[in-house]
């Protein structure tokens, strides 16, 4: 079966219909956004679709080599006006219709009045193992 | 009797390996040799069907000798020359109490990074799986296996009779009981049992320390956590949920500890922990005390972090202004600050400043309950200030 990248952003797609930042939830909407997520989540296993799903923190920086016997450069922290990964899931499904259907549900997690965000997600395929039938 | 819990076969491993290592055997090996012996341990009486025998130990040393001297003889001729004799005469128990002692140095080598050091530790001493540490780690098994491998490679040429460090042991045993839990084996528990196995075998009070300072953390972990996995800090922990024996425990420890009058880190850190274990809320704890606590344990160590939560300290014995007087003096770097700052200035009742500093203080979490928990905190003061735009 193939895999698909879900990623989630902190920033950098088109604004979503219910663009209000968390903090400004209440504190049982946090809750029942945490609980929409967790359960997605327990889901995807429970299915037999998940691969792995993981959270990164705002922070970090860009690095690169600098000159040699120069240690590496970076740029950062990340400026405001950056794309900015949030997390993602690795999922292991049918195919890509399967793919951008579990990225539909995760776009409705509910935020702000309890409505859901409409979320922008990205859905990026793996490369696959080459098929051992090319002859 | 199940052998393969934490508190019969695996307790044996670093004294099999210490027998091993005297027979002639190199440390690496007598390590893989005790690994292997286990497992067929495992699959010997595991299944219930064949009784353990009642001599662990020797039946451990039979066969992780007998698996050492396979793996020699189809080896070099190099490594056979390397053993030096079969039977050398029994050691007493008090020797058998150093070379288990030794075991533990040598996996907490200084030479090895505080990561490598944690991973044999769990290995050699706490006879953990590859996959059991790689699983608790969140690893692939291949790369712990490379750590390891790595790690005693690192300290193959470091004599088995080199006197080492119990500090060293300590901080190792410290990084474990912080690491919690995740997988099937429970690191806060398997560090306190290694606690108390280094504090039998050499009695010293910051080995003490550290395990009243284990136990009374660890009895306050069925309130840290709500079922869903987020955090209840301390102010608002169910305190009758605290397991009032491994308390118990905790302080008598630390009581005798202190009598020594040679007073650690740990034994410092554990008092403090003492005086919130003795408190039925957070009102009725003796604060003044506690910051009398941190003062000392600033003094000794110097640390950051200790001078952060002294600031948090002073703001519960004489108010939020105070509080906040002593987190000025603290480097506004360090990852907790504004979560501290955040919670001065609510006491202090400017609201609105403190949902700012809760929001910035999520973007800066380093671990999502407490991003959660710090979030929700700016969630909930926001909900009695207006949007300011």
């Amino acid at each position: 079966m193939p895999k698909y990248l879900i990623l989630k952003h902190y920033r950098g797609t088109p604004a979503t219909v219910n663009d209000v930042p968390m903090d400004r939830w209440t504190p049982e909407e946090v809750d029942a956004h945490l609980k929409f997520m967790d359960d997605f989540g327990k889901r995807l296993e429970a299915d037999g679709e998940f691969v792995d799903g993981q959270a990164l923190s705002p922070e970090g920086a860009f690095v690169r080599a600098d000159d040699q016997g120069k240690g590496p450069i970076t740029d950062g922290p990340f400026a405001e006006t950056k794309d900015l990964i949030a997390g993602w899931y690795i999922v292991d499904v049918d195919g890509w219709d399967r793919a951008v259907a579990l990225a539909g549900e995760l776009s409705l997690a509910p935020g702000a009045g309890g409505r859901p965000i409409h979320e922008w997600l990205e859905v990026r395929p793996f490369y696959g193992s080459p098929t051992g039938t090319e002859d | 009797m199940d052998p393969f819990d934490g508190t019969t076969l695996r307790p044996l491993v670093p004294a099999v390996i210490g027998v091993l290592v005297r027979r002639g055997a190199d440390f690496a090996a007598a390590e893989d040799a005790v690994q292997d012996a286990l497992v067929e341990a495992w699959r010997t009486f595991g299944a219930g069907d064949d009784a353990a025998p009642r001599d662990l130990k020797g039946w451990l040393v039979t066969v992780a000798w007998r698996r050492f001297l396979d793996g020699v003889r189809s080896g070099s001729a190099r490594q056979r020359r390397e053993v030096v004799v079969d039977a050398e005469p029994g050691a007493g128990p008090t020797e058998v109490a150093d070379d288990t002692l030794r075991v533990f140095f040598l996996c907490a080598h200084p030479a090895l990074t505080p990561a490598s050091a944690v991973a044999l530790t769990l290995r050699a001493v706490a006879g953990l799986t590859t996959r059991q540490v790689a699983e608790a780690y969140l690893v692939p098994e291949a790369t712990m296996a490379q750590r390891i491998s790595r790690a005693k490679r690192t300290i193959s040429g470091e004599s088995f009779d080199r006197p080492g460090d119990l500090a060293t042991v300590r901080r190792v045993l410290y990084l474990v009981f912080n690491e919690g839990y995740s997988g099937d084996v429970d690191l806060a528990a398997e560090a306190i049992r290694l606690t108390r196995q280094l504090a039998s075998l050499r009695a010293n009070p910051e080995t003490d320390g550290l395990l009243a300072l284990t136990l009374l953390h660890h009895a306050r972990r069925p309130a840290r956590l709500r079922p869903d996995g987020t955090l209840v800090p301390l102010v608002d922990q169910d305190r009758s949920r605290w397991d009032g024996a491994l308390i118990e425990e905790g302080v008598r420890i630390l009581q005798r500890a202190l009598a020594l009058e040679q007073r650690g880190e740990f034994q410092l850190q554990a008092a403090i922990a003492a005086l919130h274990a003795d408190a039925r809320t957070t009102e009725e704890t003796d604060w003044v005390q506690v910051v009398q606590w941190y003062d000392e344990l600033l003094a000794l160590t110097g640390s950051p972090v200790v001078r952060l939560n002294r600031a948090v300290a002073v703001g519960e014995a004489d108010g939020p202004r105070a509080g906040l007087a002593a987190l000025a003096e603290v480097d506004p770097d360090l990852p907790r600050h504004r979560a501290v700052s955040a919670y001065l200035h609510e006491r202090d009742g400017d609201l609105a400043t403190a949902a700012g500093l809760y929001a910035e203080a999520a973007a800066l979490a380093t671990n999502m309950p407490e991003r959660t928990h710090l979030t929700k905190q700016a969630a909930r003061l926001n909900q009695h200030s207006p949007v300011v735009e």
